[in-house]
């Protein structure tokens, strides 16, 4: 790609940052403050839109600030990749705002201006991983993630929150630990830790030089993917209030983790040297069983939001498993994936939020009949929830397509099964549900009543958006193009 | 301009007796006696750094004598980087308003800070000294004074203090004998003169008992395990600015005067190769590394956590030393600028808490981070920054470290490196956690406390600030300081 300089990528990264001041100011006055958490995720969406059309013809705006030390610049560049990740995130921010302002009200929740100044900062640091021009300047903003999403999982400041907010630093600094390892390594063999597409390391690198690299980033981005075992945190961090389980443990965070592997994969090691060491097999088996048993768990929760966590685990590992299959099929899926699951994750929990909020009904068994009292919210979640299946004709569907071909390509039918396996039970934990909250009879839920139209209108939107993108995936923005065009510079025509 | 070294000493020592007279009539004017004397050090000293930038190495002969009769003063880029840095750290300590710093106004007539001046001047004058001799000389100045100034602290501190006295006495014969066994095989006191008469004398036992007794001296000095026992008590019970000063760059001089032998006096080969020097450093460091953290975690009391810290970290500088590889050994000096924000801003934030409210133990502080917002900010900045998160400066002496680490093949340090970063957080994160997220005991002291006055919130928020600035402009350090100090290694 042609690079071209640009301010843009640092003021999306920057305007969520200038806006904390905005918000911790007016601390006292809750709708000026509100209003500066909408209008800097609006502008940090238009910036980010505003960069695809130059990006679609293939030219990459980028900005190098300064040597942040000898030989490595803090440095932003806008390629294929960086653009789907950076769009789904910064467009979930602005519904997730008006969502969260409904939720916390609606609530209410205590110490509300830490809350949205520490959203704030996590969407910066989420551009900042998305743009980062070199893995040095991904693990900045890498690590100011972790650390700013930890004021929200402790937020409740319950003894259970407490816990769910050591437990996440316990297991995600290591992880941070672990890449700062690997980010030295990649350092000292290559020299140097600018992305690439295929890869950075020199030719006559050894074989265990590659795995030990690759096992390094295993345990470092593998945390934040929540590839079993160490999945663990993020159950645990669902005591975090739910517009922050939606954003950041549906979008940011996690597929912060799983932006780091395709990093890692196709930018840093790069897919032939990667093949030829044969690590990459290891990773493709813990994911499938990461997939198969997080789905196998989530059928056994009765809690909506911890089902909808290990459900999370398992989508997590459909896009690494298509990252680590080498098949330009598999990455597109897996790419595709990264925004089609965000899409519908991000509804279901923001469903679970409108009915916590409306009913405080947090269990699976409490919903029997609520399709009756919350139609739109309960149509909205049976959209992402068919959606997740991989049924026809929502957005899932495309992506865990591309993987089945991927799987298929590479002659590895053992996946092919998993991924076919794992769709019917995801429609046994998710439709469940449907059915139980349409069909199943209940008296406590007699008479319509939604939650505020600050929650229903996003969700229904993104509901909306599922269906569209599975329909038109490669319309505007043309997020099929730009992940085929990923897979084309990474893995060339063919694959291996 | 190459008398710009001895410019630094002398605001330092005049007006170390002007604010000990002055003192005697007005507190109030002894204090500003001292912001001056040391506001005219830093501005030499920076002077001095943009001189060596610019032409390199300073040459001083005191009172016209060329060596080897006279006494050198020397600034090149690693005399003026620590010189730079003592002067701050000095001049933010010194600014810090006594009822905080020193737990009370000292009474009238006691020379506080004529003595802190003292510490300031001698700390200055071991580094930009190019003599063995004066350098023992400086080494006892600010020993002596240190020993003054943490009996302020109370009764506890009085028993502290002589222990400290015990050992730094022997570290101080040690170092003492082993310039004299310097002396006896060459002749000299000159560094420069000794660097080029040792190389035949290499093989000599003499000299490598030297080399024994100076670094095991020092070692005590820069409480390296397990020659640390004194620094727990004496950095937990000496006043705050006290405390600050000693952790922030007093224990660090002792890691100068260890890299200052190893490239100038002798050859950097003849630490690493012919004597295990380096190699013992390195793996004595690691352990303390790990003791520290570990004794740092079981403590109750905040400023005793922040001194088994010190332990930790001064460790790190010996570790980068232990490299002895030049990405090692950037490490190790860059985390002695770094360690000097951080601890000292964590040292003045105790002093704030106490000052402000009475607490000095982890426990009692629950819910003071929403009384003082701003204090707990820089507190938690300086706290990201010992754990070592990006961006901040801490984050970057790891990563320096974790290179030279991989460049060296050592794994075990690597490890050691990495594994600390997670004890780091534990301690750390306990506090931030009791700070924002446990409701307050309902505590009056608590309940009651408001955010520190101006003069006490703006050095520590300078220092808080300076932590992230240095770390986003680090590359400037090492390139221009750094890496010509470490261009002497293989």
């Amino acid at each position: 790609m042609e690079t071209v300089y640009s301010l843009k990528p640092l003021l999306a990264v920057l305007v969520s940052l200038v806006a904390v001041i905005f918000i911790v100011i007016p601390g006292q006055r809750p709708n000026v403050r509100e209003s500066w958490t909408i209008l800097a995720a609006l502008a940090k969406f238009a910036l980010v839109a505003s960069m695809l059309p130059l990006v679609l013809q293939g030219k990459s705006p980028a900005i190098t600030l300064f040597a942040i030390s000898p030989g490595i610049s803090l440095a932003l560049r806008v390629d294929y990749l960086g653009i789907i990740f950076g769009l789904s995130a910064s467009f979930l921010w602005v519904l997730t705002s008006f969502f969260s302002i409904g939720y916390v009200r609606g609530i209410p929740e205590h110490k509300q201006t830490r809350y949205f100044a520490s959203f704030a900062i996590c969407l910066s640091a989420t551009m900042g991983i998305a743009f980062a021009a070199n893995l040095l300047t991904l693990v900045i903003f890498y690590e100011i993630l972790t650390i700013a999403t930890y004021p929200l999982v402790l937020h409740r400041e319950t003894p259970e929150a407490i816990f769910g907010g050591r437990k996440y630093l316990v297991y995600l600094l290591t992880g941070g630990v672990f890449l700062l390892f690997a980010l030295a390594f990649t350092y000292q063999l290559s020299g140097t830790v600018d992305f690439q597409a295929g890869g950075i390391l020199p030719a006559q690198v050894a074989k265990s030089s590659v795995i030990m690299l690759f096992t390094l980033f295993l345990l470092s981005f593998g945390v934040k993917s929540a590839i079993m075992p160490m999945h663990s945190w993020l159950p645990t961090a669902m005591v975090a209030p739910t517009p922050v389980s939606a954003l950041l443990h549906a979008v940011a965070v996690v597929k912060a983790g799983v932006f780091g592997f395709a990093r890692a994969i196709g930018f840093i090691i790069g897919p032939s040297v990667l093949h030829e060491s044969g690590a990459a097999g290891f990773l493709a088996a813990l994911t499938a069983a990461t997939i198969l048993v997080a789905s196998l768990i989530a059928l056994r929760q009765d809690n909506l939001k911890a089902r909808l966590a290990y459900s999370t685990v398992g989508h997590l590992s459909y896009i690494v498993l298509g990252l680590a299959l080498f098949s330009p099929s598999a990455w597109i899926g897996a790419l595709l994936h990264i925004v089609n699951h965000a899409m519908m994750k991000i509804t279901l929990f923001f469903c679970a939020g409108a009915i916590h909020v409306r009913t405080h009904c947090d269990s699976v068994s409490q919903l029997n009949g609520i399709g009756r009292q919350m139609p739109v919210t309960m149509a909205a979640f049976a959209i992402a929830s068919i959606g997740l299946a991989g049924i026809p004709p929502v957005n899932g569907f495309i992506s865990k397509w591309y993987l089945v071909q991927g799987s298929y390509d590479v002659g590895q039918m053992v996946f092919v099964i998993t991924f076919l396996l794992s769709g019917l039970l995801n429609a046994g934990y998710l439709l469940s549900i449907v059915v139980r909250a349409f069909f199943a009879p209940s008296d406590k839920f007699t008479k319509f009543g939604e939650a505020s139209p600050l929650m229903i209108v996003p969700l229904a939107i993104t509901a909306i958006l599922s269906l569209l993108l599975g329909l038109f995936p490669d319309r505007v923005p043309y997020f099929f193009q730009l992940a085929s065009n990923v897979a084309q510079s990474v893995l060339g025509g063919g694959g291996l | 301009m190459s008398s710009l070294s001895v410019l630094i000493l002398a605001p330092l020592l005049l007006f170390c007796f002007i604010s000990a007279l002055v003192g005697i009539w007005k507190l109030k004017w002894s204090y500003a006696a001292a912001v001056t004397g040391v506001a005219l050090a830093l501005a030499a000293a920076v002077a001095g750094l943009c001189r060596v930038l610019a032409d390199g190495e300073l040459r001083y002969f005191l009172g016209g004598w060329p060596p080897p009769f006279g006494i050198e003063y020397v600034l090149d880029h690693l005399s003026a980087f620590m010189v730079v840095i003592i002067t701050f750290i000095g001049l933010i300590a010194v600014i810090y308003p006594p009822e905080a710093g020193l737990y009370h106004t000292p009474r009238r007539g006691i020379p506080a800070y004529g003595l802190l001046l003292l510490l300031i001047a001698g700390l200055s004058g071991v580094v930009v000294t190019g003599d063995l001799f004066n350098l023992f000389v400086f080494l006892e100045i600010y020993s002596l004074a240190s020993y003054a100034l943490i009996t302020l602290g109370g009764d506890k501190a009085v028993v502290a203090s002589f222990r400290y006295l015990i050992l730094g006495t022997i570290a101080g014969s040690f170092y003492l004998l082993g310039v004299g066994f310097i002396y006896f095989s060459t002749g000299t006191l000159n560094m420069a003169d000794a660097a080029r008469l040792l190389p035949p004398l290499y093989g000599s036992p003499t000299i490598m008992a030297a080399v024994a007794l100076i670094v095991v001296g020092m070692g005590i000095k820069l409480a390296l395990f397990p020659l640390h026992v004194w620094l727990p008590d004496a950095h937990s019970y000496a006043p705050p600015v006290v405390a600050a000063i000693l952790a922030a760059i007093q224990v660090e001089v002792a890691a100068y005067v260890i890299v200052r032998f190893m490239l100038t006096v002798f050859q950097p080969q003849y630490f690493i190769d012919v004597l295990p020097v380096t190699t013992v450093i390195g793996w004595v460091a690691a352990a303390g590394i790990i003791f520290g953290s570990v004794m740092a975690i079981a403590q109750k009391d905040f400023k005793r956590m922040l001194a088994y810290s010190t332990v930790a970290q001064v460790s790190y500088i010996g570790l980068g030393i232990g490299l002895a590889n030049p990405l090692g050994l950037i490490g190790g000096l860059l985390h002695i600028l770094n360690h000097a924000f951080m601890k000292s801003c964590l040292f003045l934030v105790a002093g704030g808490i106490r000052h402000q409210t009475g607490l000095h133990a982890i426990p009692q502080f629950a819910g003071l981070g929403r009384k003082m917002p701003l204090m707990m900010s820089a507190f938690t900045v300086a706290a990201l920054s010992m754990v070592g998160v990006p961006p901040t400066a801490g984050f970057f002496s790891k990563w320096y470290l974790v290179l030279g680490g991989i460049e060296a093949n050592n794994w075990a340090f690597v490890a050691v490196i990495l594994a600390s970063s997670l004890l780091t957080a534990v301690y750390f994160f306990r506090v931030i956690e009791k700070l924002f997220a446990t409701p307050s005991s309902g505590d009056p002291a608590v309940e009651q406390a408001k955010e520190p006055p101006a003069r006490i919130l703006s050095p520590i928020l300078i220092l808080a600030t300076g932590i992230i600035v240095l770390g986003l402009i680090n590359a400037l350090i090492v390139s221009y300081v750094l890496q010509p100090v470490v261009a002497l290694l293989p």
